[in-house]
């Protein structure tokens, strides 16, 4: 036995590496290799070599139209749920209103953000589908067919109008702490400087909030953008947005050729990538400001 | 007629009345503190002539003008908060510009505008700097260019100067009052700092529990208070415990000592109070008084020495200068302490 | 006027919340012609595959709470005590799960883990089942991730160590004896979190074709007509329990701690 090596001696940086190699590997295995594994196999053909041949055919036939009503779908839904949510969140925490509302629609927010899936679309159903309760109290109280006018929750609309109910809770929970962080008295110094409410907001109380604004969408763009359980059980197969494509061609029953599989998912990364790489660079920016 | 006129101010929040009565006259280019404890209702009078909170009742009126319903942003103030309140998302200069801007003032008068404030304040460099690049004391110098670009009738100065160091304290308050007398604006200011309120002012007034306690000259609000309030929040102060010998020549019984105040007293024991200038070490022309006592306590502060000593029942603290010549008492010595009976105050209860 | 603006925001925002919930309860009692029953829910809470899809995602739930607990309070634990400076690339790889679509990574473990590669996890069922436990474990790792750091931001890591090494205990005691109880309040939210995400989850589940109650809820969705709405309607009180959970620890903790 040697005596232990003094403390300055003593190889420290490996051990200290050590602590987080179990979460590296994690990470490793379960996100980035299998992440990875897709992306590369994107850029080849099924005898292993590189080609761009898989990802040229997403710009060919049906394909280009699968992501545009994906995006299309979740560009709609992020928007909408940002300003309704942003609504909903201004006037309770600047708006007057009564402070105890505030917890419990927090509370509210983090149960309905999380109540997507499956039961999401059972609920949208018995709301809003052929005998859903507000389709039948519109016929029989107004007269008024939403169906017979073209509404379809199977639909473009119909989609949006669901993926909102967990689109704007989330909003309300992301962009509160960022209401909260507008200090009363920036408000006040611009009055009393001169300012009309509507300047205070354009000059001051947006361009504070613009990065956690833009980066809230981007987040809820990659939401609905990846959502696969709700539109599948809402509109099965009949509605061919990129993620229910995937899951059918994963399943093995609509494309032909696996790689292609591999660059339709390869799509969706580069899609939230982009959406969240801006999310990732403002938020950055909106920390530095708000130190 | 005075250009800022507070007349019978009252606010309440709820059943709670923060504000009762209060009055106050200030004179064009005149510099007043509000000066009280935490919760005195200072800072809501100030709020009120901003316009940030309604009165209950009361009139404001700048130049014969009433002000009570307009809106802060047609008031013409200018505002200093105690948290800076720099928009964090514009630079130096887009902060001083901010006023004019919404004002609609023309590009070029702006930018030599906002570079005359900046020399000013004296940060001409700093221009382009965003606010959290800024120390404390610099960020507020910008908070007061910002506030006084507009040229406004009144500067409302909230705190100012208490989330800084003490050493930026003392020189941005002399700052402060440089720039206000340059100016000649207006001036009120909160603070609860009375070292603060009596070295800047003009003439402080002294809250306390909503109510102006009393207003006047520093040396009238130091030397001469007039409430027990006043004299207790206002500088040190010695409490002597005395015997009311003749209540009507004002003859009392300090320990061994008799003195006379001069004016008609209560009977019995009484409670007086003397700060400590008011005491000096040995005898001193024009103060006939002479207290003997035992030193208790010497804190040598550099140029100054404090000394408290007991003169049978209560202790007096008071200072002398250091003379480097001359031996400071010690502890257990005896001293002869002099002061103008005339001088102490009378402490009811 | 300001007021009347929110209130009609707030409105608008409760009536999108509550609608959607009202007409679920109302369809899921309609099974019976002509009158309200809870027929719909009998049917369901009597159906084998309910139980034991139920009581699959409970227990995977359970095993992905226990990993995830695991996995994170050391690592968040050691990045802020030992590693401060890459605690922006840790959280950066603990956000990724939100960047990168679910039904991505689970393709990618079909090609990764299938039959005849090196890890051949999807070969058995318990294999799948530990895949899956690991693909719930990466979709809540942002959730829990962030629940154990911002616990661990109120309390004085270093220090706390430092006192207990000086008192002679070694990093697994440090662990579960000081550092655990402290943050015990954030892993229980994050916990509570994880089980709302798995119990409900489709994706993996039905791509990984394992028992789960997300799958079993599609398929009902697919054959039946008022079931859906009950399952509904026991799915969002499910996730209701959770969040009240979390509401409740996280209050009961500031009031002990208010005590103290």
């Amino acid at each position: 036995m040697t005596a232990p090596l003094p403390a300055k001696l003593r190889p420290r940086l490996p051990m200290t590496w050590l602590g987080i190699v179990p979460f590296i590997i994690f990470a490793l295995l379960f996100l980035i290799l299998p992440t990875m594994n897709i992306v590369v196999g994107a850029f080849q053909n099924p005898a292993g070599e590189m080609t761009l041949a898989n990802v040229k055919q997403l710009f060919q036939g049906a394909i280009p139209a699968y992501y545009l009503i994906s995006i299309k779908i979740s560009l709609a839904s992020s928007s909408i749920g940002c300003l309704i949510g942003f609504a909903v969140a201004a006037s309770v925490t600047l708006g007057g209103l009564p402070k105890w509302i505030r917890g419990p629609l927090l509370t509210f927010s983090g149960v309905a953000s999380n109540f997507a899936g499956v039961p999401l679309a059972f609920a949208f159903l018995a709301t809003l589908g052929r005998l859903g309760l507000v389709t039948m109290l519109l016929k029989s109280w107004f007269g008024i067919n939403i169906y017979g006018l073209g509404f379809n929750l199977l639909s473009f609309w119909g989609l949006t109008l669901t993926y909102l109910f967990f689109q704007i809770p989330l909003m309300i929970l992301i962009i509160t702490p960022a209401l909260d962080g507008l200090k009363r008295e920036w408000k006040e110094a611009a009055s009393i400087l001169g300012a009309t409410g509507p300047q205070y907001w354009r000059m001051v109380a947006l361009p504070i909030l613009f990065p956690s604004l833009l980066g809230t969408f981007a987040l809820l763009f990659a939401n609905a953008f990846g959502a696969v359980a709700t539109a599948y059980a809402l509109t099965g197969s009949s509605m061919s947005i990129v993620p229910i494509v995937l899951f059918a061609q994963i399943r093995g029953d609509v494309l032909q050729d696996p790689h292609l599989g591999y660059a339709l998912a390869f799509g969706m990364i580069v899609v939230t990538g982009i959406a969240n790489g801006v999310y990732v660079w403002l938020r950055t920016r909106s920390e530095r400001w708000m130190q | 007629m005075a250009f800022l006129k507070i007349a019978h101010l009252e606010k309440f929040f709820g059943p709670m009345q923060v504000v009762k009565d209060f009055n106050l006259e200030v004179e064009q280019g005149e510099f007043v503190s509000l000066l009280g404890p935490s919760g005195c209702g200072k800072t809501t009078v100030l709020r009120m002539v901003a316009g940030f909170e309604a009165p209950t009742s009361g009139v404001i009126s700048i130049e014969d003008q009433d002000v009570v319903r307009l809106k802060p942003n047609q008031r013409n103030i200018g505002m200093v908060f105690q948290a800076y309140a720099l928009f964090p998302n514009l630079t130096v200069a887009q902060n001083v510009a901010f006023g004019l801007r919404v004002k609609g003032v023309p590009r070029s008068e702006i930018k030599s505008r906002v570079t005359e404030m900046l020399d000013l304040i004296g940060l001409p460099d700093l221009a382009n700097r965003y606010p959290f690049q800024l120390s404390g004391g610099q960020q507020q110098r910008v908070a007061l260019a910002r506030a006084l670009a507009v040229r406004p009738q009144v500067l409302l100065l909230d705190e100012p100067l208490s989330a800084l160091d003490a050493k930026i304290r003392v020189s941005l308050r002399n700052e402060i009052r440089l720039i206000q007398k340059k100016l000649g604006i207006t001036t009120i200011f909160v603070t609860h700092d009375q070292e603060e309120a009596l070295s800047m002012s003009d003439r402080v007034v002294v809250m306390h529990k909503g109510i102006a306690d009393q207003v006047g000259t520093p040396f009238e609000i130091y030397n001469k208070p007039t409430t027990k309030f006043v004299a207790t929040f206002v500088g040190t102060l010695n409490i002597i415990e005395a015997e009311v010998t003749d209540p009507a020549a004002g003859q009392v019984r300090i320990g061994a000592t008799t003195a006379t105040l001069g004016r008609p007293l209560p009977k019995g024991k009484i409670t007086l109070a003397a700060r400590p200038e008011m005491v000096s070490l040995g005898t001193v022309p024009g103060r006939a008084t002479l207290l003997k006592g035992r030193v208790i306590d010497v804190d040598f502060l550099g140029s100054v020495i404090r000394l408290r000593a007991d003169i049978g029942g209560s202790v007096l603290a008071f200072d002398t200068f250091n003379n480097p010549n001359i031996v400071p008492p010690a502890v257990g010595d005896e001293v002869e302490m002099a002061l103008n009976a005339a001088d102490l105050l009378l402490i009811d209860g | 006027m300001n007021r009347i603006w929110s209130w009609l925001a707030l409105s608008l925002g409760l009536v999108y919340f509550f609608l959607p919930l009202i007409a679920t309860v109302e369809f899921s009692l309609k099974m019976r012609r002509g009158e309200y029953s809870f027929d719909a829910y009998r049917k369901v809470l009597e159906d084998p595959r309910f139980q034991e899809t139920f009581s699959y995602s409970v227990v995977m739930a359970l095993f992905t709470i226990a990993f995830g607990v695991l996995l994170v309070v050391p690592t968040a634990y050691w990045v802020r005590l030992k590693l401060p400076r890459l605690r922006p690339a840790v959280e950066f790889v603990t956000l990724l799960p939100l960047v990168i679509p679910a039904i991505v990574v689970v393709f990618g473990y079909i090609r990764l883990y299938n039959t005849s590669s090196w890890l051949p996890l999807t070969g058995s069922a318990t294999g799948t089942n530990l895949l899956l436990m690991f693909g719930y474990a990466m979709l809540s790792l942002p959730y829990m991730y962030r629940a154990v750091d911002t616990g661990l931001r109120t309390i004085d890591v270093a220090t706390l160590t430092e006192a207990a090494q000086s008192l002679g205990a070694g990093w697994i005691t440090i662990l579960a004896r000081v550092i655990l109880p402290n943050v015990l309040i954030a892993v229980l939210s994050g916990a509570f979190l994880t089980f709302a995400i798995v119990i409900g989850e489709f994706t993996m589940a039905a791509l990984l074709n394992r028992p789960a109650f997300g799958p079993y809820l599609q398929l009902m969705g697919a054959n039946r007509a008022y079931e859906p709405a009950a399952l509904a309607v026991i799915a969002f009180a499910v996730t209701w329990a959770c969040m009240g959970l979390i509401q409740l620890i996280t209050r009961f903790s500031k009031h002990t701690k208010a005590a103290r």
